[in-house]
């Protein structure tokens, strides 16, 4: 332990001279070609060595402590990081969760309206995160075309409205469904396919929604898109823009509130075992006498119902949509979120579209290094933490029936 | 005395050909009820290959695989998929073992049962006393099963972290969870030591014992085999060279040549 340190110490220096050495002559010499003078300036190369030492340091640090989990992991040992011991304990869980909801509740009532169109566009994440946590992760199957599912229900709602004069909360479900079978559809031909084919095949598919939305303007009205798109009414009252955006809020907690519960309920179901194992090891799984089609179809058309649902809702927020909405980059950030958040895990997924979509939202200030910050965290998460912010919880049974038996054997 | 057990599984001339390879070469096996049957031979003689074909995840260019459940109509397993194979009651395991990591170990056992139980997406999102009651019959029998191969006191570790005469040993309830009458065990004792093959031989009488399945098992561990399995088949590339009871392989030249000869020669 003590030599590790003393290795990463002198690592740490070694780095910081070669830095010193290589930003020398842009940092410390300068010269004045007015007055024919060379300006030396040694407080930043001082600077520049305390902070590559430091960075240097601090990186090899966190590099050392991974590896030393890894270890005691290996050897069988408790790598449970407090998070998850906290976690585990059913009265804070309750507790948090009913401080997190009368949080959430009395939000749009002590903030502005601009904080509370944030929060519905992070909620709007949360459930497509939500989705996209079916699919990738708890199927294991990669899709990187989600967004045209959303763009789906988001064209339902417009399409209807636009045309049948269809309200918001008859188009909700049928938003989903419409998503659901679109899932289905896609999810056929992709039947055979793995890894990286079936990233490019989805990827293609989500390219595909957005060209032919563009492009058939019988249909989408092309890239001018949709306006006017009806508000949810509240018992067919209309309401003005503060109220009817603290409304759509707390529609959007509803329907969190919901996806959390049902995603739930499935992760732990038959079904969500299925979708687990199949993940895990396909020839194992279809071994074990289940369907690896019909699991596959189902992972896929449930990740797509909430999509085209929060579709609806998109589009009822907005009260325009246009192709442009429904880019690459959406279903990128929509990955990340799972990713980050951690495979499988409800929460992970749920603090990380917090984290990715609140985050830009607030560094405005800071915008050109933005991209940049947001960059560098998902490097960072990454190596120090593949696993997600919260990595994924397996329920766990008791059985007391025979406990004697075990306590004898 | 075979003649008047009941046939379970029996296979007729089954060829199969990888482009011009001829993996396995018109094999002929039967496996009768109450059974533990072995198949044996040298590396690449076709003997996994032989259970892919049987279990689905091949189809055999030629030949027929027939399963006689008791009391049942007879099927022909050619090209079935290997999830109808298991759902008709042939469970398998694997030689490199290929149980699913990141599930607790009980988990592991729980997707055996899936092909046994019936709840879908929407009695799960609804979760009334049927599904509960199923969910329940599940995890009973899949701790049952673990306390039977021994590994209860783990039911809920992740299953990677399980040593790996335990991975073995958890890789077979996880068969036998899918209620099979007929067993295949891909090498179960591979890379175990004496001791956990000594336990491994026990398991394996018990639940030949126990349980109404017989078993067909690749093993190349010659102590275990001859303790254990009757009838024997031997095969060597691609081609069935020898069946019988050990004491006939023992003294069966081709085998000795082919096989255990190398033994004798150490």
């Amino acid at each position: 332990m003590v030599t590790d340190m003393l290795q990463n110490f002198k690592q740490s220096i070694v780095v910081s001279l070669w830095f010193v050495f290589l930003t020398f002559p842009l940092m410390v010499v300068r010269v004045n070609t007015m007055n024919q003078e060379v300006i030396w300036r040694w407080m930043n190369m001082v600077w520049v060595a305390i902070g590559a030492f430091v960075l240097s340091y601090l990186w090899r640090y966190m590099l050392s402590r991974q590896q030393m989990r890894k270890q005691v992991a290996d050897e069988g040992g408790e790598i449970r990081s407090r998070m998850q011991i906290l976690l585990e304990d059913m009265s804070f869980r309750y507790r948090a969760m009913g401080f997190i909801l009368l949080a959430a509740l009395v939000f749009p009532l002590v903030f502005d309206t601009y904080q509370s169109t944030i929060m519905i566009s992070a909620l709007i994440y949360v459930v497509l995160g939500l989705g996209l946590n079916i699919t990738v992760g708890l199927a294991g199957l990669l899709d990187l075309g989600y967004v045209a599912f959303f763009g789906v229900g988001a064209y339902s709602y417009a399409l209807l409205n636009h045309h049948f004069d269809l309200g918001f909360w008859v188009t909700l479900p049928i938003g989903g469904i419409i998503g659901c079978l679109f899932g289905i559809v896609l999810g056929f031909p992709i039947l055979r396919l793995r890894g990286d084919y079936l990233a490019i095949v989805t990827l293609g598919f989500g390219m595909i929604f957005k060209v032919v939305m563009e492009n058939w303007d019988g249909l989408s009205f092309g890239p001018s898109g949709i306006a006017n798109i009806d508000r949810p009414n509240f018992f067919g009252m209309d309401l003005s823009l503060a109220n009817s955006t603290i409304y759509i809020y707390y529609i959007m907690i509803a329907l969190v509130i919901f996806t959390i519960l049902v995603t739930n309920r499935l992760k732990n179901s038959r079904i969500g075992r299925a979708w687990i194992a199949m993940r895990e090891d396909e020839i194992a799984c279809v071994a074990m006498g289940i369907d690896i089609a019909r699991t596959k179809l189902s992972a896929y058309a449930l990740g797509a119902f909430w999509a085209g649902m929060v579709g609806v809702l998109f589009a009822s927020k907005t009260t325009f949509i246009n192709p442009a909405s429904f880019t690459f980059m959406e279903s990128a950030i929509i990955l990340s979120i799972v990713v980050l958040g951690g495979m499988g895990s409800i929460l992970g997924v749920i603090i990380g579209a917090f984290f990715l979509i609140l985050l830009p939202e607030y560094m405005r200030a800071f915008s050109e290094y933005r991209m940049l910050a947001f960059g560098a965290a998902m490097v960072l998460m990454m190596i120090f933490r593949p696993q997600g912010i919260i990595s994924n919880l397996r329920q766990t049974y008791e059985y007391k029936g025979s406990k004697e038996k075990i306590d004898n054997g | 005395m075979a003649d008047n057990k009941h046939k379970l599984l029996e296979v007729k001339g089954l060829t199969m050909d990888f482009g011009g390879l001829r993996a396995v070469d018109s094999v002929t096996l039967e496996v009768h009820e109450g059974d533990i049957a072995a198949l044996i031979g040298p590396n690449g003689a076709g003997k996994t290959t032989f259970f892919n074909c049987i279990t689905g995840i091949y189809n055999p260019t030629k030949g027929d695989v027939l399963l006689h459940p008791k009391g049942q109509k007879t099927r022909r397993l050619n090209g079935l998929k290997p999830n109808k194979v298991t759902e008709m009651g042939l469970a398998r395991t694997f030689q490199n073992i290929r149980l699913f990591p990141d599930m607790t170990v009980l988990e592991n056992v729980m997707i055996g049962r899936h092909c046994r139980t019936n709840s879908g997406i929407f009695r799960a999102i609804i979760k009334g006393k049927g599904v509960q009651e199923e969910e329940r019959q599940i995890v009973e029998s899949s701790y049952q099963l673990l306390e039977k191969v021994g590994l209860a006191d783990f039911a809920n570790e992740f299953s990677k972290n399980l040593p790996y005469g335990a991975q073995r040993r958890l890789e077979i309830a996880r068969a036998m969870a899918t209620d099979p009458f007929l067993l295949l065990l891909d090498e179960p004792a591979a890379g175990m030591n004496p001791q956990e093959t000594a336990d491994l031989e026990q398991l394996i009488c018990k639940i030949s014992d126990e349980e109404e399945m017989a078993i067909l098992l690749i093993e190349h561990d010659m102590k275990l085999v001859m303790n254990i399995s009757d009838p024997i088949y031997v095969m060597e590339y691609g081609k069935k060279i020898a069946e019988g009871s050990p004491q006939e392989i023992k003294d069966n030249p081709k085998v000795i040549e082919a096989y255990l000869g190398e033994e004798t020669d150490a």
